[in-house]
């Protein structure tokens, strides 16, 4: 899976493109665990280019939330489609985070 | 019915490509669409992480996978001689509720149960049998 990352304004906004797996899914973390030691506290996770998630991956964004919760930050999302956005629907996911259709609609808001 | 694959890997994370790789290439040469297709990924990553987890806590062991053909159901057989574990008897996680309310635990599982038709287990010659059926249409 490959993690683009960019700043717009102030929030990081992290572009996933293709499989966000059990064995993707560390290095998902472990790249918000690095922005968030940095003092990043917004995070847009742009899936326009996601085409799978599995529990891994929603575990990933579960406790990076819960962590930025604490410093008052937040996740949103946008771009969800296909099996990503079933398994957000299946699993409850849609109703814990804010979730736009585009990236720039939620560049808007957040 | 048909064998269509049988793979026998080391229980790692590191297996999880090939295995996955090669269940999406048989589906759909089989004429699966990408739906169904996705669906499987999902529930066979669900039963292989958790079999890489937690089966064998002393010491490595392998997993194998076995997937035929029976008519218009595509069956997905995962097999491991770890310890004793009923996926099928697991209580369901909570799906509502806000971000702390929520806990990890048992979504996987869940996620498995919801996507396929069919979700079986069974316990044989030390070993656990769990299988997954996902229908055609």
């Amino acid at each position: 899976m490959k993690i683009d990352a960019t700043k717009e304004g102030n929030a990081v906004v992290m572009s996933l493109k293709g499989r966000l797996d059990a064995a993707a899914s560390s290095e998902f973390e472990t790249r918000l665990s690095d922005c968030i030691s940095k003092g990043d506290s917004n995070f847009l996770l742009n899936f326009t280019d996601l085409e799978y998630i599995s529990s891994a991956g929603l575990r990933s964004i579960l406790t990076t939330s819960k962590k930025l919760k604490e410093v008052n930050g937040k996740i949103v999302l946008a771009g969800l489609h296909g099996p990503v956005e079933e398994v957000f629907k299946i699993s409850g996911f849609i109703s814990i985070f804010r979730v736009f259709g585009t990236p720039e609609a939620a560049l808007k808001e957040i | 019915m048909a064998v269509l694959i049988d793979l026998c890997m080391s229980a790692k994370l590191e297996s999880l490509g090939r295995l996955i790789g090669s269940l999406s290439n048989c589906a759909k040469a089989q004429g699966f669409e990408q739906g169904k297709i996705s669906s499987m990924e999902l529930a066979a990553e669900e039963a292989l992480v958790n079999i890489f987890r937690y089966a064998y806590p002393e010491a490595p062991g392998d997993v194998e996978m076995i997937c035929k053909l029976e008519g218009d159901r595509f069956t997905i057989e995962i097999i491991d001689s770890g310890i004793p574990f009923d996926v099928t008897a697991m209580p369901d996680p909570k799906v509502a509720g806000g971000v702390y309310d929520r806990e990890p635990g048992g979504l996987g599982i869940f996620l498995m149960q919801k996507v396929m038709n069919e979700v079986r287990y069974r316990r044989e010659n030390d070993r656990n049998i769990l299988t997954l059926i996902i229908q055609k249409d």
